[in-house]
């Protein structure tokens, strides 16, 4: 048995998540169009390869990873590309951005899969193929996996962490996941971990999923550890489930992979087993549809497909204010519920009054420290609070303001119901503002100084110019007399 | 609405109330040991903090009614009227309250930004300009020669009027600790001293079980996780600590610490002032600074000060240094641990 470890901090919001887990993971019917953004990942957006009136095939590329830090996107079904444009994304800042809008043909013909055998192969032609299949971390955090599978030279990674932890309340499609398909991400943990030339792999689970827990020890045998982990917000934090399953503290700004470990979702892990096995690109996500609903459920849901589309599936109900995407302790809502479904859409969760209520006015800071004590992240909430208010950006910094992982803990115990996480959003961007403006500001003195530098350089050599031609003059002057 | 979308259900006014709850014990306990008077100081220091709390509110524009029910002010009228004599005279309550309420809160900013703890500002002013009130406290009804009844009581406390007859020495006493002060001062041995009717087995008479109210409604707060234990452990381990020192090396002149810790403000100071969290440091290791800071120089001032108790002073001193140790004692962050 592996030894546990502790993070302090923590609390234990109700977990609503029986009500999604009494159904099997369920396929919705095909939408009537999927609108499919070129930007579901950590990075630069993908480069459109489709115009409007193309037809495409199923698995086919239709979005080009650009750079280094960037994602392919995919058609999730065959049909015809509509238009190439701007639409409404789920984003919290509600802007639009550049999608692909799919019409389905219901015929889902597929493009030439071609799986590899990867065991027997370089862990860089694998990451090319994670690359190209849009592989990217399904947690929420979206990052492109390729790169976190490259630990860099002279790096050696001791443990391959893979988070089914899930704690945040209403989501269980990492629970679902494990419970029915905890094969695939067993496989797709052993590429990890041959990608990786990792000495161990330890799968995290919360205690309160032991059937996922029984079916995936079932899945891994003897070649994995499955440590069922307590149960506690945030749990399943990547450096708080590193913390208790290695002992190890990753600090802010610093990699993982650094001091020895690398931590993937369990989804993620099914994604590399499904890319590289069969050769099938990241095409669908489970989401858990939960709140406000009838029957709440877990949906294999097309990247693309409006979140209305899934709701419908299960049965709204009167009294809806709307819905978040994620979970109620870091989601965010969305403008619309006529958004689509993108890589990072882990949970959709409809809103009523009744399951949110309004939290009551906030009242001034008592500095009872319970918020202190419920951070993760060590922190001193209440000092970061008062800093952020006041303005006092500085302060804030020398309080590590960004070593804070916004998981709301702080917020979510506070007696006077501060919006204490808002605060510290509101400081960072106005900090990111700053830095930029400064940065802008270095730019232009500089473009300033050079300009200057060119015109002086200009200057000088429109003198020396002149004074090459006048000393040509003077020599054809001297040497005029003899050709006289 | 932002994230987190929930919120534990718990507020600034349930605390307040359940602090107030904590105190009931204590409340009992004393009028069981001597007499109602201290019901009548109570709902006086009440009715005028919660008038003077809403009057400043409304000058400060801030909204009256849920500031009003957040229960602070309340507490604050009973932490007061719990420190003073019971049977004080009403423009004395009155003064004390007002002191805490409106100065030592509103005009420091109100709930949150005050740096002192209210209730002891108002008993340092109490104690400073009227100290022959403050110091006429009731004797325990076990021992007292004869006593006020119930509506003589109230007439003493707002007539300044004693029924015919009636001597006040007859129904006042020092507290104990003014007495053991005034006794050794007058070179009485302790073991002399311990005997005399005020003293009970290990405190004074009735106060030692109006201290065990306090312990109780503390033990009650720390099990609701309103208080932590930080404040208390370290304010009574330094009192212990160091009278049992001085006990141990002159006992002639030093009570046990025992003594020390059921007499007094100790208890009370112990779970319910030290533990403000307004006023008080917000790091674990902070609050153990802090409170056995408040504890040293509760039995500095008991031992060598003018003053009947320490506590009052010894807090407010305490409570200056507060951003300081805060400052200094701040936790490391996840991953940056020295
Ligand atoms: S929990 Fe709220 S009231 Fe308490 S110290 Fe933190 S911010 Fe202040
Ligand atoms: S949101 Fe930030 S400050 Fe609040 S508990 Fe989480 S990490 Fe700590």
């Amino acid at each position: 048995m592996r030894a546990l470890h502790h993070f302090n901090g923590g609390v234990h919001p109700p977990e609503h998540k029986c009500e999604s887990t009494l159904r099997p993971i369920q396929q919705p019917p095909l939408p009537e169009k999927l609108v499919i953004p070129l930007h579901q990942h950590i990075g630069n957006s993908a480069k459109p390869l489709v115009e409007a009136g193309d037809t495409v095939l199923k698995g086919q590329m239709i979005g080009k990873a650009e750079g280094y830090v960037s994602g392919a996107i995919h058609a999730p079904t065959s049909g015809k590309i509509l238009s190439v444009g701007h639409e409404s994304v789920p984003h919290p800042s509600g802007l639009k951005d550049l999608c692909i809008v799919l019409e389905p043909d219901g015929l889902e013909s597929w493009i030439d899969l071609q799986p590899l055998d990867p065991l027997n192969m370089d862990p860089s032609t694998l990451r090319n193929r994670l690359r190209d299949a849009g592989v990217v971390g399904l947690g929420g955090a979206v990052f492109p996996s390729f790169i976190k599978l490259n630990p860099g030279t002279g790096k050696r990674i001791k443990t391959l962490v893979l988070n089914g932890a899930e704690c945040e309340p209403y989501i269980t499609c990492d629970d679902m996941l494990m419970r029915e398909r905890a094969r695939e991400i067993i496989e797709g943990a052993a590429v990890m971990r041959h990608m990786l030339h990792a000495e161990e792999v330890v799968i995290g689970i919360e205690d309160n999923k032991p059937q996922a827990i029984s079916a995936m020890r079932e899945a891994a045998g003897q070649s994995m550890e499955v440590v069922a982990v307590p149960t506690i917000y945030p749990g399943g934090g990547a450096k708080q489930l590193i913390r208790v399953l290695t002992g190890i503290e990753v600090p802010a700004g610093e990699r993982s992979t650094d001091l020895g470990v690398q931590c993937f979702n369990v989804a993620t892990a099914a994604s590399v087993h499904r890319a590289i096995r069969y050769g099938e690109p990241v095409l669908s996500r489970i989401v858990t549809v939960t709140g406000n609903v009838r029957n709440p459920g877990n949906f294999e849901a097309l990247i693309g497909t409006p979140m209305d589309h899934l709701i419908d599936q299960t049965g709204p109900l009167e009294g809806s204010t709307g819905a978040i995407m994620g979970g109620p302790m870091m989601g965010f809502d969305l403008p619309s519920t006529a958004v689509p479904v993108v890589k990072a859409t882990n949970c959709i969760i409809v809103k009523s009054d009744a399951l949110f209520p309004k939290k009551p006015q906030p009242m001034p800071c008592i500095r009872c420290a319970r918020c202190a004590e419920s951070c993760p992240a060590d922190l001193q909430p209440q000092e970061l609070y008062w800093f952020a208010k006041a303005g006092n950006f500085g302060k804030a910094q020398e309080y590590a303001l960004f070593d804070c992982i916004e998981c709301g803990c702080c917020s979510y115990v506070c007696p006077s119901h501060i919006p204490l996480v808002q605060f510290y959003r509101y400081a960072k961007s106005e900090i990111w503002a700053q830095e930029r403006e400064k940065k802008a500001a270095d730019l232009a003195r500089i473009r300033h100084d050079l300009r200057l530098e060119r015109i002086e350089r200009e200057k000088r050599e429109k003198a020396e110019r002149l004074a090459q031609k006048s000393a040509q003059a003077k020599t054809a002057e001297n040497s005029q007399p003899e050709q006289k | 609405m932002n994230s987190p979308y929930l919120a534990q259900s718990s507020s600034v006014a349930q605390i307040m109330v359940k602090v107030l709850l904590a105190l009931v014990p204590a409340i009992a306990a004393y009028v069981w040991f001597f007499g109602p008077a201290v019901l009548v100081t109570i709902a006086l220091a009440s009715a005028t903090a919660l008038a003077l709390e809403a009057v400043m509110l409304k000058l400060r524009k801030k909204p009256v009614k849920p500031y009003l029910l957040d229960g602070s002010a309340l507490l604050t009228a009973w932490l007061l009227a719990l420190s003073i004599p019971p049977m004080g005279p009403w423009w004395m309550i009155v003064t004390g309250t007002a002191f805490a309420i409106v100065i030592a809160k509103h005009l420091y900013g109100g709930l949150g930004s005050n740096p002192f703890n209210p209730a002891m500002v108002g008993y340092a002013v109490l104690i400073i300009s009227f100290p022959v009130q403050m110091t006429q406290w009731l004797a325990p009804l076990s021992i007292a020669q004869s006593h006020l009844d119930f509506m003589s009581q109230i007439g003493y406390m707002f007539f300044h009027a004693l029924p015919q007859g009636a001597q006040l020495d007859a129904f006042t006493s020092a507290t104990p600790l003014d007495t053991l002060k005034t006794q050794l001062h007058l070179d009485r041995p302790m073991a002399a001293i311990m005997s005399m009717p005020v003293y009970g087995a290990i405190g004074g008479t009735g106060g030692q079980w109006v201290a065990a109210a306090y312990l109780a409604g503390g033990l009650y707060l720390l099990q609701q996780k309103i208080i932590s234990w930080h404040v208390p452990a370290a304010f009574i381990a330094t009192i212990f600590i160091a009278s049992g020192a001085f006990h141990l090396i002159d006992p002639a002149h030093h009570a046990s610490p025992w003594f020390e810790l059921a007499t007094g403000a100790t208890m009370i100071c112990a779970f319910f002032i030290l533990t403000d969290p307004v006023t008080g440091p917000t790091t674990p290791r902070g609050k153990l600074i802090f409170a056995s800071g408040a504890g040293f120089l509760t039995f500095v001032i008991r031992t060598y000060g003018g003053y009947p108790d320490g506590v009052a002073f010894a807090v407010l001193l305490m409570n200056i240094c507060v951003p300081l140790i805060d400052a200094y004692t701040q936790p490391s962050v996840f991953g940056k641990k020295k």
